[in-house]
């Protein structure tokens, strides 16, 4: 699984509510579930130092 | 009519594959494809064509993986694999095809770590241009454990019925759970850190270097190679049944637990938060899917949003606050009005995208 960004999104309370992930190419919306495989991949990475969630804007 | 009679129709309706819910596998017939039915110059894994099919991909060549119309008798679609560009093996390669997870509380009736752990029958039909030996391989994902079986192609470019039957595993209880429980996994390609141990005949630990073991092939040693399969049936026991066919419409909504796609958007309401955001609470109408999904808003152009009668100009389309069960749409747009409501319309496929594959 190839991620080449990660950003989180903020709800309307202003609160982390999922990350905007580039992966394979592809735009997607990760949703904060361990159970989620691309939100298991994104933790794994940043645990490994391969990948940097930036803030929300 | 009696007890006898009742039981001897039971058996004959087994005998024809009708009773219900034998097979753990999803789609074992490949008759389902929501992501399409092609994808070619593939060099990594991902889930891209039948549903429920995960396909592995490193350092091994470039693939078209496909829903297939050549299939045995009594079937009408095949999961294959092209190999359209070569590569040599190198330590780290490794191809799989169908590597289906199972969630762990589907699988409560095999009574995996206790003494009375089941044996489990897969049977499969599967056709190849190169004959050889190959490896099923079923992974524990929450024990890590592991069990493999070979199986030979024997003729070049023939359907072929395979059966092989695994014991059950006194070690290692699979949780009552959504998550990955156990997989099966078929093997076509793979370097030395997978093939230079033994292969294991009896349940163990995972050692990578056994877990492809006794594989003789590499499907990307010439792009005439191609490897397809279906009829893919996991039941317990130690006998195989014939294949459980099932309609259309109940395998799909199985699959779409895992994957769920939207087309042709028409009059979606949704309400004004502010002047640039609007946003609606969609209930998935095929069902709860497995676990929170990943989205994906598959949006190039030709969408509208109306607002009292007034086209805005839209400059973002994005999912949030999504939910097993639920998800948020939100447009950002110009001149909203907040407190009113507008119609969305988008006349494509493949507009939202819901991923909950284990």
């Amino acid at each position: 699984m190839n991620i080449t960004s990660a950003q989180y999104m903020e709800d309307m309370s202003g609160n982390n509510s999922a990350i905007n992930a580039t992966i394979d190419g592809v735009k997607m919306s990760v949703p904060l579930d361990p159970a989620n495989r691309h939100y298991a991949e994104i933790l794994r990475q940043v645990e490994a130092g391969e990948l940097t969630i930036a803030d929300a804007d | 009519m009696s007890r006898a009679r009742d039981l001897a129709d039971l058996g004959g309706s087994a005998d024809a594959g009708g009773l219900t819910g034998r097979n753990l596998i999803i789609n074992g017939a490949m008759t389902v494809a929501q992501r399409g039915t092609s994808a070619t110059g593939k060099t990594t894994g991902g889930y891209f064509t039948v549903d429920r099919s995960k396909f592995d991909l490193v350092n091994l060549g470039t693939h078209t993986y496909s829903q297939s119309t050549d299939a045995p008798e009594g079937f009408s679609n095949s999961l294959r694999v092209d190999c359209t560009a070569t590569a040599s093996l190198s330590a780290d390669s490794l191809l799989y095809a169908l590597a289906q997870g199972i969630e762990g509380q589907n699988l409560q009736q095999l009574k995996k770590g206790t003494s009375n752990a089941e044996s489990v029958t897969v049977s499969f039909y599967v056709k190849s241009n190169k004959t050889g030996t190959y490896v099923l391989e079923i992974y524990d994902g929450m024990n890590t454990r592991h069990i493999g079986k070979t199986y030979t192609i024997d003729t070049a470019n023939t359907w072929e019925y395979k059966t092989l039957t695994f014991a059950g595993d006194t070690s290692g209880t699979l949780t009552n759970s959504n998550a990955f429980g156990m997989g099966l996994f078929f093997w076509i390609g793979a370097g030395s850190n997978y093939t230079t141990g033994t292969l294991p005949s009896s349940w163990a630990s995972v050692t990578n270097a056994n877990r492809a073991a006794g594989l003789n092939v590499n499907m990307a040693d010439s792009t005439d190679n191609d490897w397809a399969i279906t009829g893919v049936q996991l039941e317990v026991g130690e006998t195989a049944t014939p294949f459980e066919h099932e309609d259309y419409g109940t395998t799909l909504k199985k699959c779409k637990r895992y994957y769920q796609v939207y087309d042709n958007i028409q009059g979606m309401t949704l309400h004004c938060y502010n002047t640039s955001h609007a946003y609606t609470s969609v209930q998935y109408p095929d069902g709860i899917m497995r676990a929170t999904p990943t989205a994906t808003v598959n949006y190039s152009s030709g969408d509208s949003f109306a607002l009292a009668g007034s086209g805005k100009t839209i400059s973002a389309r994005e999912i949030v606050g999504v939910k097993p069960n639920v998800f948020m749409f939100k447009l950002t747009a110009s001149s909203l009005t907040a407190g009113q409501a507008g119609h969305y319309d988008k006349d494509s496929t493949n507009i939202f995208q819901f991923d909950a594959e284990l």
